[in-house]
């Protein structure tokens, strides 16, 4: 008999109140999971538009698109937003989803706690989006923060930053911290706790092991910044000294504190990142991933590794040689277990036949621009060579490259991947080619010659420069590539639309793939497996269809 | 391959730039900027190499392993993993890795260790809120924004050596052809040293966001040959050109709130939370950078500064015209 | 429910599925966020130790809470008694341990805000005054609102203890919370060694 199964469209008998009121009252991990993802596609439309004003303003020099308030506001809601309101919440989506279906549970460890964190996190964007609203008002009372997304102090001391603008960034992220922590602290439970039978530590998907990782990370990485955000705000409100320069306080002891969080959060988003890769390219090489155990293992050490290197954002802060030589020498030692995946995800596709649809295609751009985003890291990691480069556009460039060229491009190939588990239906291949193609024009007309200006001595967080420092034509190149990339994103969104009311139906297993989601129907049922699977090896849907020949003969 | 655009930039259109007012890090003219230029040169090279290496096996392996059009649909043998392929690239990245850090402690150790020889030239530099002070303790000499400093012969050095510190926020000194970046960071010191080895001016900014005008917070160092510069002491350190056309712009000046924030030597004028204006018109340049120093723009600034850096702390005086013009009479004469 | 023991039937009969209970996985976790918040403020502590750019100083200020430690160690054992009793089934021994360790929890809250009063009044000593007062007021503080956080849980288990609902079966219920109770302990001894015997 056939299981029913959850649509996102409304079904005929049900009116749409009763639609919504399921949606927000929820605790199940899928609908959590697409609430996540469409809360964050919302903010990466508005942080877009955000980037596109600055790049407007930057496209010549001494342009006057927008003042330098409004600007320096631009700057540091873009990466606000982007960071805590895209990046984390569709990572968090997206492990939400896939975790209990990929270890064959049928939730998450704690549904309750799973709402109460992503509406914590929801809240958290609002607060501080309303920074906006405040408007003009009584000499700063309020308006969107404007002292970048690392908020340095003392600029954010009441004597330098007046009004409210700081204290949405404080409490917004505040607000988002804890549900950051209520997700890993249910991630971790989950995938400890909830595994089907058979399926030891050693048998899980990459995936389950990347986001374990991470949660762990999550755990660590997030407190020391709800740490220094109290401690500000007891600074703004009760008068606190903790970053006081006037009272004695130490303007680097908030560097530490906010990069001791700063650091590993880019480990954070980018583990799950190289989750989806894992998962992805096997499917498309038609072949497992080459060396797990040793992907484990390189996991684990990017896990602990980079908790050691925060402070090659401070080589330019006047540390003695030996901390500059020491935090040089971790964030070189980092690369290693990095290199290794890469090295891994070449070997999976090696002796393999691979297809290039559109999850494979942005997998593929993937591994060539992490690459590159990797080696521009070790030019950074190299004090001297930092103290020239940081601060500039070739660290902007150099994390752009990461976050959009990496991360998004993963993402990317997440969605059409996983699209049809979780909307019944295919997505259009040609559109999604499109798309493709036209975002890496868009991403290496912008990403790559960024790094120019930056080796040419161009400051970051600047709303205009001089003429004549052979910076014009580079800016000028960069925001000519955002409209590519905006052209694409739409073109995206547009197709998933248009592929979620028109695709074909998708079937369970449209990649003939090898992981317990894909045993599912699609969309799954609300309780995700009828029984509870039974597995013996990495790829139980692989034992499935070769009985001849198991992976769990050979593992 | 962006080394060699850096070499020899060429923008396709509009003022090509004079390759002088490039701050280009890849166009050193010192030991310090030097030094940085051969170390990102090797790394620059190595990373090159890996790069090559792993784009060429990318390459071949999704070109040589797609799926061809006649592909017979079965699966390709599962490979697992392959312990001696592991420890060969676990083994060569770390030795690359050794190799690059022993080159780089070198570096640093040399920047960061260098001593101060007798000859050289000390300097303090205060960050403010958005432009630059600096004084020569020993000299005697108090100025803001353009720095003088001679240049420095290997055989006969004379350096210069910085302070660095700040009234308010964090600010960073950026000088790309002179040295790598140290930041201004209030209630701390920093310290930092440049011997150029050639005269000419060299350009920079503040490399650390500090606030609304942080774009604008110019930086220029003129490196003057030895004698130069003693001209150039000896004109720091006279005391306020005076004369008597100009009593009334400076009646004016001494009487509002100028006196606040500015200081003219030898005269009431003694605040210090806005630039020295002794010598005034020995500068190419006002609000840091922002503006070249000329009359119209002398009188610009002092009427509404938001024209030129909105922003700045610099409060618009609401002169009369009359004023205005006295005013900026009385500065133009303080060379 | 206790943690997840499936016997796995048709293949292998001797194969027991068993995973560790996610209630303590997940306390363990929220444990070591918390950790990472306290070491952070710990860091900042010990960083501004003699930092001080005016008085008053610790030494000047600070007694050693003898008393107040003593009572808050101790109620880590009787809630370990307490949770010993309820595995036991032994339900009025429970609810008797647990009513002391709430007293011992109260009693060291409320000589917490003796010694913030005898400091704010007789002694000038706010987290404004200086670093000093800063980073002791925010760490105590800290500390601090996390025994009431604990106070609360218990004071409505009491509550519930009192109305008869709790029962052998939510022993590994109690079990969890008292990790927190222990975890907020082990903080104490910390603060305490850097606050009253390292810091002044």
């Amino acid at each position: 008999m056939a299981a029913r199964s959850i649509t996102l469209t409304a079904e005929v008998s049900q009116p749409i109140g009763t639609t919504l009121h399921d949606w927000v009252v929820t605790v199940d991990h899928k609908k959590l999971g697409i609430l996540y993802i469409l809360y964050a596609l919302v903010f990466l439309l508005i942080g877009g538009i955000e980037a596109t004003i600055v790049r407007v303003q930057l496209m010549v020099p001494n342009n006057h698109f927008v003042s330098p308030q409004v600007f320096n506001r631009l700057f540091t809601m873009h990466g606000t937003t982007m960071i805590f309101f895209v990046a984390m919440p569709i990572l968090f989506g997206f492990a939400n989803y896939l975790i209990p279906l990929m270890i064959g549970t049928r939730d998450m460890a704690f549904p309750r706690l799973n709402a109460w964190s992503f509406w914590l996190t929801a809240f958290g964007g609002l607060l501080l989006y309303f920074s906006f609203i405040g408007g003009n008002g009584l000499y700063g009372a309020g308006n969107a923060p404007d002292v970048g997304w690392f908020a340095y102090a003392p600029l954010t001391a009441t004597t330098f930053s007046l009004g409210h603008s700081t204290d949405f960034w404080t409490l917004g992220l505040l607000v988002s911290g804890f549900g950051s922590i209520g997700t890993a602290i249910n991630i971790l439970a989950t995938i400890i706790c909830l595994r089907c039978p058979g399926m030891t530590l050693g048998k899980m998907p990459l995936l389950a092991w990347m986001n374990l990782v991470t949660a762990a990370m999550v755990l660590l990485a997030i407190s020391p910044l709800t740490a220094a955000q109290i401690m500000l705000s007891l600074d703004r409100f009760l008068g606190a000294h903790f970053f006081d320069t006037q009272a004695g306080g130490s303007a680097v002891l908030w560097m530490h504190f906010f990069w001791i969080f700063g650091h590993p959060e880019v480990y954070v988003l980018v583990l799950p990142a190289f989750a989806f890769a894992s998962e992805i390219i096997p499917v498309f090489s038609r072949k497992p991933i080459f060396g797990y155990p040793v992907m484990v293992a390189a996991t684990i050490a990017i896990g602990f590794v980079g908790f050691s290197v925060w402070a090659h954002h401070m080589f330019t802060v006047g540390m003695n040689s030996y901390a500059n030589s020491f935090f040089t020498i971790t964030t070189m030692v980092i690369g290693i277990p990095t290199g290794i995946k890469i090295f891994n995800w070449i070997g999976t596709m090696w002796g393999g036949k691979i297809a290039f649809k559109t999850p494979m295609l942005f997998c593929i751009a993937f591994l060539f621009q992490f690459l590159i985003a990797g080696l521009t890291g070790i030019m950074l990691s190299a004090a001297p060579f930092d103290w020239q480069l940081g601060n500039s556009y070739f660290v902007v460039a150099h994390f752009h490259y990461v976050i959009v060229g990496g991360i998004l491009f993963t993402l990317f190939a997440a969605f059409y991947y996983w699209f049809p588990k979780m909307s019944g239906r295919m997505y259009n291949e040609t559109l999604g080619k499109w798309h493709f193609w036209l975002f890496l024009i868009g991403f290496h007309l912008t990403f790559d010659f960024m790094h120019i200006p930056g080796l040419l001595g161009m400051p970051r967080r600047i709303y205009t420069y001089e003429a004549g420092r052979g910076w014009d034509i580079w800016n000028l190149i960069c925001t000519i590539g955002v409209f590519f990339q905006i052209v694409a994103t739409l073109l995206f969104i547009g197709s998933l639309l248009w592929s979620y009311f028109n695709g074909k139906a998708a079937g369970n297993d449209p990649w003939d793939a090898w992981t317990l989601e894909w045993s599912t129907s699609s969309p799954p049922t609300e309780y995700n497996f009828a029984q509870i699977p039974v597995v013996k090896s990495r790829r139980p849907l692989w034992d499935i269809k070769h009985p001849e020949d198991p992976d769990w003969k050979y593992e | 391959m962006m080394a060699g655009c850096l070499l020899a930039v060429q923008p396709a259109f509009g003022n090509l730039p004079d390759p002088s007012q490039m701050p280009n890090m890849f166009r050193p003219a010192s030991t310090h900027a030097n030094s940085i230029v051969q170390l990102s040169i090797f790394v620059l090279i190595i990373t090159a190499l890996i790069f090559v290496v792993v784009f060429s096996l990318l390459t071949y392996s999704i070109v040589k392993f797609r799926k061809r059009a006649d592909d017979d649909g079965r699966e390709p043998a599962p490979v697992y993993g392959s312990n001696q392929v592991e420890l060969a690239w676990t083994v060569i990245p770390g030795l690359i890795v050794l190799v690059l850090f022993f080159a780089t402690a070198r570096v640093i150790h040399a920047i960061q260790g260098a001593r101060k020889p007798a000859g050289a030239i000390e300097v303090i530099a205060i960050g403010h809120q958005f432009w630059w002070e600096f004084r020569y303790p020993s000299l005697g000499v108090v100025t803001a924004n353009e720095l003088h400093v001679p240049s420095s012969d290997p055989s006969h050095p004379t350096p210069t050596f910085i302070t660095l510190l700040s009234a308010d926020t964090d600010h960073s000194f950026w000088i790309p052809r002179l040295a790598g970046k140290t930041d201004l960071i209030p209630n701390r010191v920093n310290h930092m040293w440049i011997d150029p080895n050639e005269t000419g001016i060299f350009v920079g900014q503040c490399a650390q966001y500090c606030g609304t005008q942080h774009a604008k917070m110019l930086l220029r160092v003129y490196v003057d040959a030895p004698d130069q510069f003693k001209q150039w002491v000896q004109g720091q350190t006279k005391p306020a050109h005076l004369t008597n056309e100009v009593i009334e712009g400076r009646r004016i000046f001494e009487t509002t709130a100028c006196i606040n924030c500015h200081a003219v030597s030898g005269t009431v004028a003694d605040g210090h939370f806005g630039p020295d204006l002794t010598h005034l018109m020995s500068r190419d340049t006002i609000a840091s950078g922002a503006a070249p120093n000329t009359t119209e723009n002398l009188r610009l600034w002092i009427q509404d500064p938001d024209a030129i850096k909105p922003g700045s702390l610099m409060p618009a005086m609401k002169l009369n015209e009359r004023d205005l013009d006295a005013v900026t009479t009385y500065l133009e004469t303080l060379r | 429910m206790n943690s997840q023991a499936i016997l796995l039937s048709s293949s292998s009969p001797e194969l027991v599925w068993k995973l560790p209970s996610r209630g303590h996985v997940g306390m363990l976790s929220l444990i070591a966020a918390e950790l990472a918040i306290f070491t952070i403020f710990v860091v900042a502590y010990l960083f501004y130790i003699g930092k001080s750019l005016t008085g008053p100083m610790p030494k000047d200020v600070l007694e050693v809470p003898i008393f107040a430690t003593i009572c808050l160690l101790s109620s880590s054992w009787t809630i370990h008694v307490a949770v010993k009793a309820l595995q036991n089934g032994r339900l009025r021994t429970f609810g008797a341990w647990w009513f002391v360790t709430m007293s011992l929890g109260f009693i060291f809250l409320v000589e917490t805000g003796r010694e913030w009063h005898h400091l704010i009044f007789e002694k000038g000593l706010t987290i404004s005054t200086n670093l000093f007062g800063t980073t002791y007021y925010s760490l105590v503080g800290l500390h601090a609102f996390h025994v009431v956080v604990g106070l609360i849980g218990i004071a409505i288990a009491m509550i519930l203890i009192l109305l008869g609902k709790v029962k052998k079966e939510h022993s590994e219920r109690a079990d969890v919370f008292s990790l927190y109770w222990h975890f907020v302990d082990v903080v104490w001894i910390v603060v305490f060694t850097v606050v009253y015997i390292i810091g002044r």
